[in-house]
């Protein structure tokens, strides 16, 4: 009895490993399965998602205007004091004082990427771009200043 | 009494083996100190404390909206289920009403992570006991709910997708078309899974009576999750205190009654099956509407204490908020479920050898950030 029950167990734990093997097998011989990405070498074919969270961004259109009023909304809603809006008053056509963005300092070595600027922006002037490949050598490159120079708030951005 | 990467021998002829604070097995910093009399474990020590980030008291100085983002940090791998517990929290002091819409895409999300984090586990798992495939099959279909949750929220494992009131955008036009193909994908490979590393003899040997813990030892620990279940104890947040709208849907809560390593193992592959029940149940029926019940810019809870709870991948996530009336609240505690699953380690590993250790550790399911926060 005990001779037959040894037996029964070693082909038992035998058939196991090869229904294991079997299928590592199954994969080896089929080449279409394998789902690596040759990521620096596919640089050219790789799309991010369009909602990827990679760096904040200040689209600025053809006219070198951007939608920013300097509201700093987004600045306050920054958990790690990502971004510091420098504001400057300018002067309207009714020679009234109005306030203006200055520059958009934005530390992305400081950033979690969490988004909760973008959506706190009340004029939709901050968005998340795809870029991933932040490496850099110095890490002061990593400040930036997001509005362009010489840029200008867009026409109608209250 | 231990001294730092030594080996002491005392009178006893016991001996003091460190296992990390770097050692692949314990995947994080964990710092366990193991006293043995020849190969037999005569007490298992975990030293925690590597890194701690003080979690909550960074949450202190941060509003009711963006302390959210910093519970993803806790237990990485179930970051979307930790931002739900923060934002029920939010809402249950608040009293907000969460539209239909934004609880269905919540548990959605909610079950693709626990798979996801499931899936993380098995392969890291298997690896443990020296199998290095698996844990590519493993990924091979993690990756495909990364990609699924990058579309829709923006990030891979650090979502933040969840806001006091909802979510934080409606979900990609894509979403539920892709979320079905990768049911369907995933529940032939489960299978495969099972084939792999369930019925292998070698796994089956390694793990079965192995790491007993009994029904009394895991309810006086105070361990939760597959843990727990795996000794028979019945826990499951989601079907004994419902959140969202997860009274809606039919599943099992799954139990196994032995309580040794092999049991928390099942556990975890059949709460994956009914994951994707869960899913399947509520992918096709997401009510139209709002995805954000309007709240307020600023947000300030009431005076008071507001507690909820949650089950995340690993067992219960209570999220305690002590409110003076502030934008900001006046203490967070959050109850994390791997430290009281690690305290559990010692009673499970004392009297078994050091090389089933590692597997009694693998079934626990550790995320050493949780741990430490
Ligand atoms: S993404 Fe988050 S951390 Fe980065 S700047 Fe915006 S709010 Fe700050
Ligand atoms: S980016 Fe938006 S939120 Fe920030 S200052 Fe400009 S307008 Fe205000």
């Amino acid at each position: 009895m005990f001779i037959k029950e040894y037996i029964t167990e070693i082909a038992k734990a035998t058939k196991s490993l090869w229904t294991g093997m079997r299928l590592t097998g199954h994969y080896f011989i089929r080449l279409k399965t394998v789902i690596t990405e040759q990521y620096p070498d596919n640089r050219d074919t790789l799309k991010m998602a369009e909602r990827f969270r990679g760096e904040v961004t200040m689209p600025h259109d053809e006219n070198n205007q951007h939608a920013c009023t300097g509201c700093t909304a987004c600045e306050l809603a920054c958990p790690n004091a990502t971004i510091k809006v420098i504001t400057k008053f300018e002067l309207t056509p009714e020679n009234k004082k109005k306030k203006a963005l200055d520059t958009f300092v934005y530390h992305l070595d400081m950033c979690t990427l969490c988004g909760l600027c973008v959506d706190a922006c009340p004029t939709g002037a901050i968005q998340m771009g795809q870029n991933f490949e932040h490496s850099v050598y110095d890490r002061s490159t990593l400040t930036k200043k997001l509005n362009k120079p010489g840029s200008k708030i867009r026409e109608g951005v209250e | 009494m231990y001294t730092e990467t030594q080996i002491i021998s005392n009178s006893n002829d016991e001996l003091v083996v460190n296992v990390g604070p770097q050692h692949p097995a314990t995947h994080g910093v964990l710092h366990l100190v193991i006293t043995l009399q020849g190969e037999t474990i005569k007490k298992v020590e975990p030293h925690l404390g590597y890194i701690h980030r003080s979690i909550e008291k960074m949450c202190e100085s941060l509003t009711y909206r963006q302390f959210i983002y910093a519970s993803s940090r806790m237990d990485y791998l179930s970051a979307h289920i930790n931002n739900h517990a923060c934002a029920l929290a939010v809402e249950k002091g608040m009293q907000i009403e969460v539209p239909q819409r934004a609880q269905y895409i919540r548990v959605i999300m909610d079950e693709l992570t626990r798979i996801a984090s499931h899936e993380l586990w098995w392969g890291a798992m298997a690896m443990d006991l020296g199998a290095f495939t698996p844990f590519f099959y493993a990924f091979r279909e993690r990756e495909k709910i990364t990609d699924i949750m990058e579309e829709t929220c923006g990030a891979r494992l650090t979502m933040n997708y969840m806001v006091p009131g909802g979510v934080m955008t409606d979900i990609h036009p894509d979403f539920q078309k892709k979320v079905k193909e990768f049911i369907e994908l995933f529940k032939s490979k489960i299978d495969e899974y099972d084939e792999l590393v369930t019925g292998n003899i070698i796994f089956q040997n390694r793990t079965k009576g192995v790491g007993y813990l009994s029904k009394a030892d895991a309810i006086s620990y105070g361990c939760t999750g597959a843990v727990a279940r795996g000794s028979g104890v019945s826990c499951d947040i989601r079907k004994l205190y419902p959140y969202d709208i997860y009274d809606k849907v039919v599943f099992d809560e799954i139990l196994e009654t032995e309580g040794d390593s092999f049991a928390r193992y099942m556990v975890r592959m059949r709460e994956m099956r009914e994951s994707v029940k869960i899913i399947e149940q509520l992918i096709d029926n997401i009510p139209e509407g709002e995805h954000q019940a309007k709240t307020k810019a600023v947000l300030k809870l009431p005076k008071g204490d507001f507690y909820t709870r949650v089950e995340t991948a690993r067992g219960e996530l209570g999220v305690y908020i002590v409110s003076e009336g502030a934008t900001t609240p006046y203490r967070i505690k959050f109850r994390s479920p791997g430290f009281s699953n690690l305290s559990a380690l010692d009673q499970m590993a004392r009297g078994g050898k050091i090389g089933d250790l590692m597997a009694t550790m693998g079934t626990l399911d550790l995320v050493i950030p949780d741990i430490d926060r």
